[in-house]
């Protein structure tokens, strides 16, 4: 068990050291050659106005808000889904109970308009 | 095994799946993608690099290889440095549950983990977060628009997708990659489950970002999204994470519906390969076939079809596999 998540480690580890190791590369034979417009950053060509870091309307977060919800309840059934065959038909009803409550709330905020793009 | 064996053999696998997916995934992908999709538009496609063409990734490579990193004044140089890493190594780190194939000594892949397909779940979605440093980092209009779309794309399509993940999982009574494929030796999942099939390759399209879900560098509106301001090499190292990506849901399409490895007299790794093809080629072909949809109608899709459609099905599986079965 321990193993496994060992040879992730370093699955990572070793590949973080992969995918840099272009980086370095370009790092050491890249050409360089500065003055000031090549650092502005890109708005179709003309002079960038303002920051990006600005303001955002970020219009999806009902979207995310029920994500949350949904999510976790996903995690649950993960462990459900192994254990469900050798509980049997109790497994089901508990499912059903599960997820009847959560398709409430999704019906819930199908109505109250939250899926609605506003 | 003594501990520096397990070490060695780890990181040789490392070497030997990053390497394979870097040329076979990125670099052939890519000029397969643009044969296909010249095939499709009936064009030639690239012809003069090497026969047929062969060679064009490489010498684009090698080209990429010699530009200058760029990175703009305004850009946040801490995060816009480090999505490039972010983004290839979340889309490679799905291969260490990918059963590739099997042998005598036991199936090919790297670490067969008792929760795998929780894990792929789990590291397919790490893709978003390089993409939302990359948009955020940048300080481009463009960029942030498409990093935080591709949020917006992440949170609805991931819960389809988990949503099928789990119908495969209460079939097989397991998370682990190679005993759901164990599991479909007598029937393939894609014959009990054609629904959780088609849901799965849905999301896995949006979750890649490929048309028609490719709203996060609609390069007709955006540029290209969230890789706007990134040049040479790190514009590669965002396409190596792209097609690694899909790849690895292909991958993971084969694995879980597809049979993984099992078929008759040629050798699994051979029809591993030949399924992930076949697969790689429907993403190709739908992305050159189909237009991209719009923001309201992406979200709509997913919550008001996908999601009840996968919620039904989970119900209806549960009640075979645990209700009807005994």
């Amino acid at each position: 068990m321990l193993l496994d998540w060992g040879y992730v480690a370093v699955f990572a580890i070793v590949g973080a050291g992969m995918v840099a190791l272009p980086l370095l590369i370009i790092w050491l034979i890249s050409p360089r050659s500065s003055y000031p417009q090549k650092f502005e950053t890109y708005e179709s060509g003309v002079p960038a106005i303002g920051q990006a870091w600005s303001q955002f309307n970020v219009r999806y977060y009902l979207f995310s808000l029920i994500f949350v919800v949904f999510d976790v309840e996903i995690i649950y059934l993960y462990p459900w889904a192994v254990a469900a065959r050798s509980q049997g038909a109790l497994a089901f009803y508990e499912l059903l109970v599960f997820l009847v409550i959560l398709t409430l709330g999704l019906v819930y905020a199908w109505r109250k308009g939250a899926l609605e793009w506003v | 095994m003594p501990w520096y064996l397990e070490l060695l053999r780890a990181v040789a696998g490392t070497i030997l799946i990053f390497s394979g997916v870097a040329v076979i995934a990125a670099m052939f992908g890519v000029l397969l993608e643009r044969k296909i999709s010249a095939w499709i538009q009936s064009r030639l496609g690239p012809k003069h690099v090497g026969p047929q063409g062969l060679l064009q990734t490489l010498a684009d490579t090698l080209k990429l290889l010699q530009k200058e990193n760029i990175v703009p004044r305004r850009a946040d140089p801490v995060i816009f440095a480090s999505a490039v890493i972010v983004v290839p190594l979340a889309a490679l780190l799905d291969y260490v549950v990918i059963p590739f194939g099997t042998t005598r000594a036991g199936p090919l892949i790297f670490r067969d983990l008792n929760i795998g397909v929780l894990y792929f779940a789990a590291t397919s979605a790490l893709v978003v977060v390089g993409i939302l440093m990359a948009g955020w980092g940048s300080n481009n209009k463009y960029a942030l628009l498409g990093g935080l779309r591709s949020a917006a794309q992440m949170v609805s399509y991931e819960i389809p997708m988990g949503l099928a993940l789990i119908t495969v999982a209460l079939l097989a009574g397991s998370l682990s990659t190679v005993t759901i494929v164990n599991a479909q030796a007598g029937l393939w999942n894609i014959v009990s489950q054609p629904v959780a099939f088609l849901i799965f390759l849905v999301a896995a399209t949006a979750e890649v970002n490929r048309t028609p879900f490719d709203l996060v560098e609609a390069e007709s509106e955006l540029v290209a999204g969230y890789f706007s301001e990134y040049t040479g090499m790190r514009f590669a190292l965002f396409q190596l994470g792209e097609y690694g990506e899909m790849f690895a849901m292909a991958a993971m399409a084969v694995t879980l519906f597809l049979g993984g490895w099992r078929g008759p007299i040629l050798p699994p790794v051979l029809w591993f390969v030949i399924k992930l093809y076949a697969l790689i080629f429907v993403f190709m072909w739908v992305r050159w076939t189909f237009p991209r949809f719009r923001i309201d109608q992406l979200l709509g899709f997913s919550w008001k079809v996908l999601i009840p459609v996968a919620l039904l099905n989970l119900v209806v599986t549960a009640f075979f596999v645990v209700v009807a079965h005994r």
